[in-house]
């Protein structure tokens, strides 16, 4: 039976991920996401599950004890916010390149810079386009509440060893911050030694015992094996797209008009499209729920029944590039987004898509790109 | 059944466990709840707002321009929030503290002396629970025995002797609520 | 007597360390690196820990340190092998987990890691070759490059005044709670040869007996870097590098010499 509890974004991602039955965590304070760390050294998961909590000198290091764990086959996370996951970066191409499982959180706040600690969603070109250096991606998961926080931790766990790749669960600072009612999973136990060695010794480095050694790197000096490596990669990233690209429709089946946005901008979106309904006017919400893979398909599809469509995220527009991308310049698509900290409301939603699509606005100036083209 | 609430005042105030009791209360009674802070800087002094809702509807946006009812703790979130409240909606404060006072007469305000009724029964910080008890009758939306139930749930076993000092508090509020007249202040 | 009659097995007197693959070594002629492989995989097999043994590879001229010692390892991001280790070890109570890196990679990028990790007192080997110089980028300034010392960033000679005094990192390690041993040795003669194995060996005992971390910096040459032949680089280390870097233990059992 589901334990039902009120809790923070930051707490219920933390506890999820004892139940999930995690091997280790390893971060480094920062505001919006310290509860994750707070939490979890509170509650002791080394006497709870075996589970091992240690706060490291930085975010660097951190990332780094998460290479070196998931490259004994353990299941394992970090957290951070903005600044802390620029840090990361290069150890998260690490392990896109070496094929590590791991699971990686930003709680994001606005950037760039040190930026402000109020949330942002300015971190999404970072997440979906690769983010540290090199040919990669990360499968990104973006909750939406604080069930979701909890729910998304078993999801990338199990993601992250399908693909042996690190994924990333994309937050930010309303989400991580709130609390909402959760239903927390019952404990999953934690993989004993001789099971990780049986399961994963095949690539893992647990020690050369009855096998060859097994050895993990993302260094190839011959080209030849380096560029088959990128193209390991690349039909991973294929096969994720196949597989498991995930979306929600709400309210689409009517609508004249869609609003794209994902995590805590879906909520706020979502009342947006409350108070239009109450209007007469019908839009439809299409959240994406992971950013890559992204819904390309199903914004194709629906740009052939809606006429305009608004991309809604705390930033100076990003996905808004992915969206236009999607519907092949078929409808207007514009963006709409706070900056800085601010929180969009769901009032200034419904303007921006009374103003930008639905009085033509961005049609108008969506011609005049094309004629200038032409 | 939904009440969109903010509440706002000085960190330290007890502003955001006010919002965190209410939202407990909300789950024992089987509600949706959301309750999303201010964070940041304001846990070290500044002003601090939570803003909190119980639907019997999934909750779409936690994060709100206009609210059902609006608890007010200092001036400066007086001056900030007031023209948050949607119109026929609930305006309580605490008078302590504030020189001006509400001013808009779509509304329906209240006062509750929450800080000076609390350092009358002898503990400051109880103040919050006497204000969540004026709110409570105005507005009903959660029963006595749920918040006492939520208080039960989300505090440590250390503190739950001070639960009876906590349900005193909210029977306070509720006994000493007094309607705010924006014409006679005018008068005044 | 036809050399096949000599080669036979009980004629042999020496043998490749097992431990180490038939992977041709990657190191300049009379680069101190292969030894050191060879003493910590010959300490390794002799110990008989092998299939309990996880090594974490740096960036640096022993990058490809994995394509030489057969044993499972991992390669680290440039000075991070202290944080590998120490997660590896933390999750893996019962291996033995080392770390083996460059001056560069401990002592400049991964100053933070090394200082950390040995404060921590995790319970791992760090094997770290000194030889004054980036080899792999072709010898530029390091950490540890000597005053006056010439090298492609520094090519008038190392400025104290501008660049910095080289880094005793050794001797600031010491100074910390969590190490358990810490010694300096090298490779470069048959006794400093047999010394030095008989250190690594402490350190990997030490990760037996979870007595914390054990830290063996081994001055090395670059006869490449230096410019050298390797019998002047091997004489110049004695007349130039031991002087500031003392060969001898500076930690055993947790006290200060």
């Amino acid at each position: 039976m589901a334990e039902l509890k009120l809790m923070k974004g930051n707490e219920a991602l933390a506890e999820a991920t004892i139940r999930a039955g995690a091997d280790a965590y390893f971060g480094y304070p920062i505001t919006p996401q310290t509860e994750v760390i707070e939490y979890l050294m509170e509650q002791q998961p080394e006497k709870r599950t075996g589970m091992i909590v240690l706060q490291a000198e930085s975010e660097l290091a951190a990332i780094n004890m998460v290479y070196g764990a998931a490259s004994t086959g353990k299941k394992v996370m970090t957290s951070s916010s903005s600044p802390g996951i620029s840090l990361k970066q290069e150890g998260i191409s690490y392990m896109a390149g070496a094929e590590l499982p791991g699971v990686i959180v930003n709680v994001v706040r606005g950037g760039p810079g040190l930026g402000t600690i109020q949330p942002s969603q300015a971190d999404y070109f970072q997440s979906v386009k690769g983010g540290g250096h090199g040919d990669y991606k990360l499968y990104v998961l973006a909750p939406a509440s604080v069930q979701e926080m909890s729910d998304f931790v078993e999801d990338a766990f199990d993601i992250a060893f399908k693909y042996r790749a690190p994924v990333l669960i994309l937050s930010d600072g309303i989400i991580g911050q709130m609390m909402e009612k959760v239903y927390l999973k019952d404990q999953k136990p934690r993989m004993t030694n001789d099971e990780i060695i049986e399961k994963y010794g095949n690539w893992a480095t647990t020690g050369k015992k009855g096998r060859e050694r097994n050895i993990i790197t993302s260094l190839d000096l011959q080209s030849e094996k380096m560029e088959k490596r990128v193209h390991r990669l690349m039909k991973k990233y294929k096969q994720m797209e196949a597989e498991d690209l995930r979306f929600e429709k709400i309210a689409c089946d009517d609508a004249d008009y869609l609003i794209v946005a994902y995590g805590s901008s879906a909520r706020i979106s979502q009342k947006a499209v409350e108070l239009a309904r109450k209007k007469g006017i019908k839009v439809g919400l299409l959240r994406p729920i992971t950013l890559f893979p992204f819904p390309k398909k199903a914004l194709f599809d629906l740009a052939n029944q809606v006429k305009g469509i608004l991309s809604v995220e705390l930033n100076a527009g990003q996905m808004v590039e992915d969206v236009r991308l999607s519907v092949e310049h078929k409808v207007p698509v514009e963006h709409f987004g706070r900056t800085g900290g601010i929180i969009h409301t769901p009032e200034e939603i419904l303007e921006a898509l009374e103003q930008k699509i639905i009085n033509n606005g961005s049609i108008r100036h969506h011609k005049t790109r094309e004629s200038s083209i032409l | 059944m939904t009440e969109e609430i903010i509440i706002a005042g000085f960190g330290g105030q007890g502003v955001l466990s006010m919002g965190k009791i209410l939202a407990y209360s909300g789950i024992m009674q089987d509600e949706e709840v959301s309750w999303m802070p201010s964070y940041g800087p304001e846990m070290r002094g500044g002003t601090a707002n939570v803003m909190v809702i119980l639907s019997s509807e999934r909750i779409s946006s936690p994060y709100l321009k206009v609210f059902d009812t609006a608890i007010i703790l200092n001036q400066q979130s007086l001056d900030k929030f007031q023209d948050s409240v949607k119109p026929g909606g609930v305006l309580l404060y605490d008078p302590n503290g504030i020189t001006i006072h509400p001013t808009r007469t779509d509304i329906e305000i209240f006062q509750i002396e929450g800080n000076k009724l609390a350092v009358d029964m002898g503990n400051a910080k109880i103040s919050n629970m006497i204000v969540l008890g004026a709110f409570l009758k105005i507005k009903p939306i959660v029963k006595l025995d749920n918040v006492i139930a939520g208080l039960k749930k989300s505090l440590p076993d250390r503190y739950h002797h001070l639960i009876p000092l906590n349900r005193e508090a909210i029977t306070k509020g509720m006994n000493n609520l007094k309607p705010f007249l924006v014409a006679e202040m005018i008068l005044k | 007597m036809e050399v096949l009659d000599i080669i036979k097995p009980e004629n042999q007197v020496f043998c490749k360390t097992k431990l180490m693959t038939d992977c041709a070594l990657s190191y300049c002629p009379g680069c101190g690196h292969g030894t050191a492989h060879n003493l910590t995989m010959e300490v390794i097999d002799e110990m008989g820990i092998v299939e309990d043994t996880i090594g974490v590879a740096p960036v640096g001229c022993s990058v490809l340190a994995y394509d030489f010692m057969n044993i499972d390892m991992t390669q680290a991001a440039h000075g991070r092998a202290p944080a590998l280790a120490t997660a590896i070890s933390r999750l893996w109570p019962d291996k033995y987990v080392f770390t083996y890196q460059g001056d560069g990679d401990l002592a400049a990028i991964g100053t933070a890691e090394t200082i950390h990790a040995c404060n921590r007192g995790e319970n791992i080997v760090i094997i770290f070759i000194n030889n004054g110089i980036y080899g792999m980028t072709g010898g530029q300034m390091a950490p540890t490059t000597l005053e006056g010392m010439k090298s492609s960033t520094s090519p008038y000679g190392r400025d104290i005044k501008t660049m910095g005094a080289p880094l005793k990192i050794t001797e600031l390690v010491a100074q910390l709670p969590g190490t358990y041993y810490v010694t300096r040795q090298s490779v470069h003669t048959h006794k400093n040869v047999r010394k030095a194995k008989k250190a690594i060996r402490m350190a990997f005992e030490n990760i037996k007996l979870k007595k914390g971390l054990s830290f063996v910096e081994i001055v090395s040459n670059c006869n490449s870097g230096w410019k050298m032949t390797p019998n002047d680089a091997n004489n110049w280390m004695e007349e130039n590098m031991f002087p500031y870097f003392p060969l001898g233990d500076i930690k055993v059992d947790g006290k200060l010499k």
